[in-house]
């Protein structure tokens, strides 16, 4: 099981290097009989690791390499293989587990540090297994996807095996049975994403992106790196199942501590207020980038990690306060803002950052399960979303909504396949979104009547541990004690103005999603053609790609009929209806005015600081960036004026007392005979007096 | 026995390069091959004593020499290794033989291999010793005979300002000697045995307390210069900038792990009394140095005189390791010795070749583009950036990680509130890392090859480039020569793959050096 799990990992972790190293090679093996290619352009085919001779070198190259037949583009076999076998694997891993629930865990080596050992080891429950799965789903579907979309690169071979090296890392994030490898996986997935976001480097706004995404991504984690060491020191171990099973024993102060400190590394990768500015700048990045790491994979970790360190915030239940807080504003706010935004793929990391809100909201209000759902859903319908938008930007040539309108008719794959995922993420039953969304609300609306104590039963695919566990007698040379899971308190999570205040966000939410996803839709799809280009749905292998996509957006909702607290619940599900209608009624009346025109129109004068997403980016640069560069400049400045001033200034003193003490060795033996007569006289004096 | 070996070998070939040129290797060619081979050959030796270390048995010192040398005050002729150097001498070997390599194809400017090669053993010589020595006077002997070749390698094959940087480096570093060699001679004295496995074994008894307060403060303000700490590290940007190649790495590679080691291995064993007293202020300092040195980096034009600056960040870690005064935070600093040790040797490589190639080290001069331009060795130095700024899965990573973890529950004698806001401010420093290294490689990898023909530079630039380098001014982004820029060389690839390799392994499986260093460390303490 374990085997099987850190193969899941392993086989894309190798298909990176492999990649990297043999990509273009294997290119040459499976077409070189066919077709012997020209000197120059096996120079180009041999430069394509790391950039693009073929660019650099126009007179010398005259065509560009043609991107080869998929079954013979050593990248994307090199690529896809891997993923895929990973793919089965994960369900496999699945399926034993829904079969059998109940954690697994195994260590491969215990590495002494002097204090804490490291534990390099995998868990696998139903949590793992499912977010797992839904992992290997996305990205082997934005694999398959990039080898149309990407075929023109010429660093396609960097970009599959950066994609691999992601995938590897996100699944180390989510098998992880220890605190340090989950951070080690958690951290390479942002120095992946910082590499595809700057994939096109050539052009500075991307290069630029991609650092602000890593350094603030990084801000974070820098806190969440301190929470594990809080955590881990306090534990007395980095597992993961020993640190829950140690909660109980932990003071309060460090508890909250650790929570949050943990919480920042939460909203940095999740996007959350107030490290959020780094996701609508990483939309730079590859469309199938935007679609895998910022929006269905890796800014859930962030959602995922809470889920799996759930019981350390349970009782931190000011740590969950603030995870309320910060999604409440996250949510409205990037809501807001997604109103507003001219690009389409803009629009939808806003609604990314909102979403993930959504599912931390339904975390701090104690319904896990539902914010895991809601995490599949989303991954699912959001994943569907880009990639179906990635269809559009090929079409028209351009993201901005402006440029779109009555493309349903041209390309019908797209527009359906993106219309459940626009129904998806507005919550319109019986969508997907809708399910997991109702689960989220009725658990907040339960928090906030009832003080919440809404997390009972589980799912399948909850984390098993919540309920009792039966007592493992200690091997004789177990290194891990046997998992008892206490928690302290499993009632009132968080307090009642918390949970009212959520309640009020999400529905509010409820009707800003329903509202920009409708503009979005009209603006793309309908009214008149906008363009100039030809409407035709994209290569066969990125449009089906899309479509198998839209299936599990569609359907996935029903998975969840087998828990109680999945099921839509008769008010919150009518209630969620009725908003979703009403903020999509009101985008509709809005655009029908003028299809032409944007409906952001309506906003009036709070549209352009919508658009800017209320400033933020500008204030960070007011208060930290440019102090930051400032402070720099004087350090350096400081560092040449006093403290290398004082060395070199000692250097001249000393050379100056030199001169000093110099005047009196003049080469004079008059001087020098009088020095001696002194000298002789002062001792003979000395001699007399103290005799 | 081996040890002897390991060190004959290069002083051997060292003097042999004393035979007149018509006599012995005529040629430049002929000299820097007998250098590599010399030095291929101690690598051997360091590696088969790798091969003969008891690795279960890490705490004790193995492979020992001990001959009596000046029987009239003591002193001994005591080499030997434990864990806790054995990484170091490997390290060692390995770097120098990388740097002949190097050398092989890329001499520096300056010619003279007959000398440039007898200084490069010489130096290695001083260098093995130092990590091997187990007598404080044979040690500090070894830490001596460092010096000297050092010096003349910047002083003859440096840079424009080679002289003042020399002159800095030797007076700078020798007054730190001075009083390293009065703290030790303090606790001989005192103690009366020379003996390093001696002394180490008392843990600090029979001193007294005032004694080990100084001979800790003179013997870690000697190792501090060299390691460098905050605020004594201004020779090292300077020596660094004007130093070759060859001697850049060895500077960075090994020359600044003799301070920490030294502390590790002289100063924390044989005054730990003086160490709790000292060891929030070394904190104080590390931390300082980290946040520092990064700002510095931060502002930073040339690409030598940043990567200087971090080594004052990477080595504040290290300090912050040891001023813990825990097991797990001395293994930090032998972790982060050797990560730093391996990336920023690689960083300064590639320097050195950005240097040879683009005939500038200057951040706004190169301008950027160079992944289209140099693709191979743009990677490579984006490689060793992300290795330096600490991505877990690299080497540089578990050093900064552990040296937190140490400062977060330091010894129970020290101020746990100052250590916790010491790793606070650590953590905050690692930030900074990440920002200075993204701000290069975003400077010079990323963007478009600044055009060789100027009127049509400056006249329709880009967009996105002119808002991108709003301060280039056009006769600024000027010596970018036309022709395409020269690809790496068999010997560039020699030299670096086995650094990228060992980055990749001890960071991927950090067990390999923590396994070795984690017994003696806790011997160190006193511990099982």
């Amino acid at each position: 099981m374990i085997v099987l799990a850190s193969l899941v990992a392993l086989l894309p972790f190798g298909a990176a290097f492999a990649g990297m190293l043999l990509g273009p090679r294997l290119t040459r093996a499976l077409s070189g009989p066919r077709e012997p290619r020209r000197t120059e352009e096996r120079q180009a085919v041999a430069g394509q690791i790391e950039a693009g001779h073929a660019e650099a070198r126009p007179a010398e190259a005259p065509r560009p390499p043609r991107p080869p037949h998929p079954l013979r583009n050593g990248p994307a076999l090199i690529a896809c293989a891997p993923v895929a076998a990973s793919l089965v694997l994960a369900a496999i891993v699945a399926f034993t587990v829904w079969r059998d629930p109940g954690p697994r865990t195994g260590t491969l080596a215990l590495v002494q540090t002097g204090s804490v050992p490291i534990r390099v080891g995998l868990q696998v429950d139903g949590l793992s297994a499912v977010v797992g799965l839904m992992v290997c789903c996305v990205a082997l579907a934005v694999h398959v996807y990039s080898v149309s979309y990407m075929a023109e690169d010429p660093r396609y071979s960097s970009y599959a095996a950066f994609i691999s090296m992601f995938t590897a890392a996100m699944l180390l994030v989510v098998f992880a049975g220890d605190l340090l490898l989950l951070y080690v996986g958690w951290e390479v997935m942002g120095i992946c994403s910082y590499f595809l976001i700057g994939h096109h480097w050539e052009d500075r706004a991307n290069s630029r992106a991609a650092v602000k995404a890593f350094l603030v991504t990084r801000l974070g984690d820098v806190g969440f790196l301190l929470g594990i060491l809080v955590l881990g020191v306090g534990a007395r171990t980095f597992s993961i199942d020993g640190v829950l099973s140690r909660v109980a024993d932990l003071p309060d102060a460090t508890l909250t501590a650790a929570a949050l400190l943990l919480l920042a590394g939460v909203a940095g990768k999740s996007a959350q207020f107030p490290l959020h500015t780094w996701l609508p700048d990483a939309m730079a990045g590859p469309t199938p980038i935007s679609a895998l790491i910022h929006a269905a994979t890796m800014v859930a970790a962030g959602v995922y990690v809470v889920a799996r360190l759930y019981g350390v915030f349970l009782n931190a239940p000011g740590a969950l306060g603030v995870l309320g807080v910060v999604a409440v504003v996250s949510m409205v706010g990037s809501a807001l803002a997604a109103l507003a935004q001219d690009d389409l793929k803009r629009v939808l990391a806003y609604s990314t950052i909102s979403q993930l809100a959504v599912m931390a909201a339904g975390l701090a209000v104690g319904a896990k399960t539902a914010a895991i759902f809601h995490l599949l859903a989303h991954g699912a319908f959001k994943a569907l979303l880009f990639l179906a938008a990635g269809c559009v930007i090929v079409v028209a040539g351009s993201n901005l909504l402006a440029a779109y309108g009555g493309l349903r008719r041209g390309m019908p794959i797209t527009f359906w396949s993106m219309t459940a995922g626009f129904a998806a993420l507005a919550g319109i039953p019986p969508f997907s979104g809708w399910f997991s969304k109702d689960s989220v609300i009725e658990a907040a609306q339960h928090a906030a009547l009832h003080g919440g104590d809404s997390a009972s039963t589980a799912g399948w695919f909850a984390y098993t541990p919540l309920r009792e566990y039966p007592l493992r007698t200690p091997g004789a040379g177990g290194a891990h004690p046997a998992p008892v899971w206490t928690y302290r308190l499993v009632e009132p999570v968080v307090p009642a103005s918390v949970a009212w205040l959520v309640y009020l966000g999400l529905l509010v939410t409820v009707v800003l999603t329903a509202a920009y996803a409708t503009r979005a839709w009209l603006m793309t799809f309908f009214g008149e053609p906008r363009g100039t280009y030809e409407i035709a749905d994209p290569p066969r292998i990125m449009s089906w790609t899309v479509a198998a996509l839209a299936v599990p957006a569609t359907v996935l909702g029903f998975f969840g009929s087998g828990a109680s607290e999945l099921r839509p619940h008769l008010g919150s599900a009518l209630l969620g209806v009725v908003l979703a209608g009403l903020g999509a009624a009101a985008a509709f009346l809005v655009w029908n005015r003028d299809p032409a025109a944007d409906p952001a129109r309506a906003l009036g004068r709070a549209r352009p600081m919508l658009a800017r997403a209320f400033y933020v980016d500008e204030l960070y640069a007011a208060v930290i960036v440019r102090p930051a560069e400032a402070l720099a400049r004087h350090v350096v400045i400081f560092d040449g004026r006093r403290i290398d001033g004082a060395v070199t200034g000692a250097g001249r003193g000393a050379r100056w007392l030199g001169g000093r003490l110099r005047l009196q060795v003049n080469g004079n033996p008059q001087t020098y005979l009088t020095g001696l007569v002194a000298g002789v006289v002062v001792i003979a004096a000395g001699v007399v007096i103290f005799r | 026995m081996i040890f002897l070996l390991m060190m004959a070998v290069p002083l051997a070939g060292a003097l042999a390069m004393l035979v007149p040129a018509d006599r012995f290797l005529p040629g430049d060619a002929a000299v820097r091959r007998f250098g590599a081979g010399v030095s291929g050959a101690t690598l051997l030796v360091a590696v088969s004593a790798l091969a003969a270390f008891d690795f279960g048995r890490s705490s004790r010192m193995q492979l020992e020499v001990d001959r009596s040398w000046a029987p009239a005050i003591g002193l001994r002729f005591h080499l030997g290794v434990d864990g806790i150097s054995l990484p170091l001498v490997a390290l060692t070997a390995l770097l120098t033989f990388l740097c002949f390599l190097y050398t092989l194809r890329h001499p520096p400017a300056g010619g003279r291999a007959r000398l440039l090669t007898a200084l490069l053993l010489v130096l290695e010589v001083g260098m093995l010793g130092t990590f091997t020595a187990l007598d404080l006077v044979l040690f500090f002997v070894f830490f001596e005979v460092v010096l000297i070749p050092m010096y003349v390698v910047i002083a003859v094959w440096g840079g424009p300002a080679r002289r003042a940087a020399a002159y800095k480096f030797i007076l700078y570093t020798l007054l730190g000697s001075g009083l390293l060699l009065a703290g030790m001679l303090l606790v001989g004295a005192e103690a009366g045995t020379l003996d390093m496995t001696e002394l180490a074994a008392r843990h600090g008894s029979g001193l007294a307390h005032g004694v080990q307060v100084t001979a800790f403060a003179l013997m870690g303000l000697g190792f501090a210069v060299k390691a460098p700490m905050w605020p004594l590290h201004t020779w090292l940007p300077d020596a660094h900038t004007e130093a070759p190649t060859v001697g850049s790495v060895l500077l960075a590679g090994v020359l600044l792990k003799m301070g920490t080691y030294g502390l590790v291995r002289v100063a924390l064993p044989l005054a730990p009394d003086g160490a709790r007293v000292w060891a929030p202020w070394l904190g104080l300092l590390a931390v300082i140095g980290i946040v520092y040195g990064s700002l510095a980096c931060l502002a930073q034009r040339d690409l030598k005189r940043m990567i200087a600056y971090s080594s004052v960040g990477h080595m504040g870690f290290v300090l912050l390791g040891i001023a813990t005064l825990t097991p797990v935070g001395v293994n930090a600093a032998l972790f982060g010795n050797i990560a730093h040790g391996l990336i920023t040797g690689l960083l300064f490589f590639l320097a050195g070749s950005v240097k040879d190639r683009y005939g500038t080290g200057d951040l706004n001069v190169l301008g950027g583009g160079m992944l289209t331009s140099a693709p191979r060795l743009a990677s490579i130095l984006t490689f060793a950036s992300v290795a330096s700024l600490g991505l877990p899965g690299l080497a540089g990573f578990w050093g900064e990680m552990l040296a937190l973890l140490g400062a977060y529950s330091p010894h129970a004698d020290l101020p746990r509130e100052t250590f916790v806001t010491f790793m606070a401010v650590g953590a905050l420093g690692a930030v900074l890392t990440a920002a200075y290294f993204l701000r290069m490689l975003a400077k010079i990898t990323h963007g478009r090859t600044p055009d060789p023909i100027e009127p049509a530079a400056a006249a329709p630039a880009p967009s996105e480039g002119s808002a991108a380098r709003p301060a280039l001014t056009p006769p600024e982004r000027a010596p970018i020569p036309a022709e395409p820029i020269a690809a790496l060389t068999r010997y560039e690839y020699a030299a670096w793959t086995p650094l990228i390799a060992l980055t990749l392994l001890v960071g991927l499986w950090p067990k390999t050096l923590l396994a070795v260093t984690t017994g003696p460390v806790r011997a160190l303490f006193g511990g099982g």
